[in-house]
């Protein structure tokens, strides 16, 4: 009786082991570079390069600039980008910052790994109109190097700063609006209408099968499984909860019409399948006060690298 | 009584088996599969995009270059060689479906990374040339340009992977035998590191 399942236990084994050294490689993998900080703000020192009095000037600079040109500017120091060349290692950082607003995908990461003597600005593909890779160059070679190589980096940096302001200026960009558009990364859901179609078809066939095991209840039973499935998939509770009342009246319909469960159609009696409270929607909120990325900003590799 | 209970699982299952493969197919087989696609073939057209970039670039700083009394002949030939050589050959959304074509594509175009690094290098000895605002805008562009086109082959071979994993997978991959989509051939490694020697030349590099 073992031998059969042993097999499958076996087989099993096999996969898991082979899934955990999937795992161990990635980690692996990603324990050679370096992580990804957190978007803490549009000013992050990893080192001791700025003084207190340096990052409030940065600081108001910066969201002068994301108050006036909405676009999303952040200035990372680190003392070294490890084995990577600073250029991937910008690239990596903003695409999983996806810094820039939804839609515009306007944004800019300033660079600077201080140990390494390496500078990069990372230009979002729909900014390097605006900063082309020469102008980064440039902005790079006339006004960080100058500075670096004198220890004066809050000065090159501000300096760095005004000169993309400039070409921002210069940009037809669209006018930012009263704050809020940094804020709405989390409207998509991740989840389409499309995958709505398969759910609600399952759940009509579960229901018309259970309306005709046990009448208007199994309809009903089918109805909330099929608004738990969608809520769990990530859909908003209102979308899930018309699927379930979509299923529910499929269900009684194709039940009827198959006329075998006939003349138990009570089904109403069992409410319209959404018992959830329906106060909090799959929506985590938006940050309250503070910097956020906008999530619209892809990096293709454009902007230019230098040292100092 | 025990033949209801074999009849209702009867039932059960056939409908489980109904709404199963209705959500396969629609859900996240075909479109599925379809979408990895489309994103295999845009990462493509980035590639291309990128290479057609940089082979409009070399002309200019080939004759920049020429300019410079003295230079080196050979690593200028060489350039011009290795380019010739990549655009030589036709570079069709096909050649990304045949594993020889595109290795042969992505080799020729590995040369031309290293004959331009190459170059690069020796322009450093050529005072001149380093103080000369358009090759310098000319290399700014050249930097960019190769820095782009290892972005757009790492997207690449994540885009091949993506989908040559949906197509290779379960209950996929049984649609995809009869709709016809097949595994894709994606860049190797060693073309990458062939690559990733561009973007290494520190272009700045102070004597």
């Amino acid at each position: 009786m073992w031998r059969p399942l042993s097999a499958t236990t076996q087989t099993l084994r096999t996969v898991l082991i082979s899934a955990s050294l999937m795992l161990l490689q990635t980690l692996v993998q990603a324990q050679d570079l370096l992580p990804v900080p957190a978007l803490t703000g549009q000013l992050i020192d990893q080192t001791t390069t700025l003084t207190a009095a340096d990052k409030t000037a940065l600081n108001t600079q910066l969201s002068s600039m994301a108050q006036q040109r909405g676009s999303q500017v952040v200035v990372l120091i680190v003392a070294s980008t490890g084995i990577e060349p600073i250029a991937d290692y910008a690239n990596r950082v903003a695409n999983t910052w996806k810094i820039g607003r939804k839609g515009v995908g306007d944004g800019v990461l300033l660079l600077a790994a201080i140990q390494d003597r390496k500078v990069r600005i990372e230009v979002a593909r729909n900014l390097e109109g605006a900063i082309p890779d020469v102008t980064a160059k440039r902005i790079i070679r006339e006004a960080i190097a100058p500075a670096f190589q004198q220890g004066r980096y809050a000065q090159g940096l501000d300096a760095a700063l005004h000169r993309i302001d400039e070409r921002l200026a210069a940009e037809k960009l669209p006018v930012p609006s009263a704050q809020t558009d940094g804020t709405g990364v989390n409207g998509d859901t991740g989840f389409s209408l499309d995958d709505l179609l398969p759910i609600v078809m399952t759940g009509v066939f579960v229901g018309v099968f259970l309306r005709r095991m046990m009448g208007g209840f199994g309809s009903g039973l089918a109805a909330v499984g099929t608004v738990f499935v969608a809520w769990n998939a990530g859909l908003a509770l209102l979308f899930a909860g018309g699927a379930g009342i979509a299923v529910l009246l499929l269900s009684a319909i194709f039940g009827a019409v198959g006329g075998i469960g006939g003349g138990r159609g009570n089904y109403r009696g069992y409410g319209g399948g959404i018992p959830f409270p329906s106060g909090s929607g799959g929506f985590g909120g938006g940050g309250g006060g503070g910097f956020s990325s906008g999530g619209g900003g892809d990096f293709g590799g454009g902007g230019a690298s230098g040292d100092w | 009584m025990s033949n209801r209970y074999t009849q209702l699982l009867a039932k059960l299952l056939a409908t489980a088996a109904i709404a199963v493969s209705s959500l396969g197919l629609t859900g996240c087989g075909y479109n599925d599969m379809v979408g990895k696609d489309e994103g295999v073939k845009s990462a493509w057209a980035e590639i291309l995009n990128q290479y057609q970039r940089r082979a409009d670039l070399i002309p200019n700083i080939v004759n920049t270059v020429k300019g410079e009394a003295n230079f080196e002949q050979e690593t200028l030939t060489k350039v011009i060689e290795a380019r010739s050589k990549a655009t030589s050959i036709q570079a069709t959304p096909e050649l990304a479906n045949n594993p020889e074509a595109l290795a042969k594509f992505s080799k020729a175009q590995g040369e031309v990374s290293s004959a331009l690094s190459r170059l690069l290098v020796v322009t450093e000895n050529y005072p001149n040339l380093k103080a000369n605002q358009g090759f310098q805008d000319l290399r700014a562009q050249l930097e960019g340009t190769e820095n782009r086109i290892g972005i757009a082959r790492k997207r690449y071979i994540d885009a091949v992977k993506d989908y040559n994993v949906s197509v290779r997978s379960f209950p996929q991959n049984l649609v995809a035998m009869v709709v016809g989509f097949k595994e894709k051939p994606s860049l190797t490694v060693e073309n990458e590191a062939a690559i990733k020697v561009a973007p290494t030349v520190d272009f700045n590099k102070k004597p």
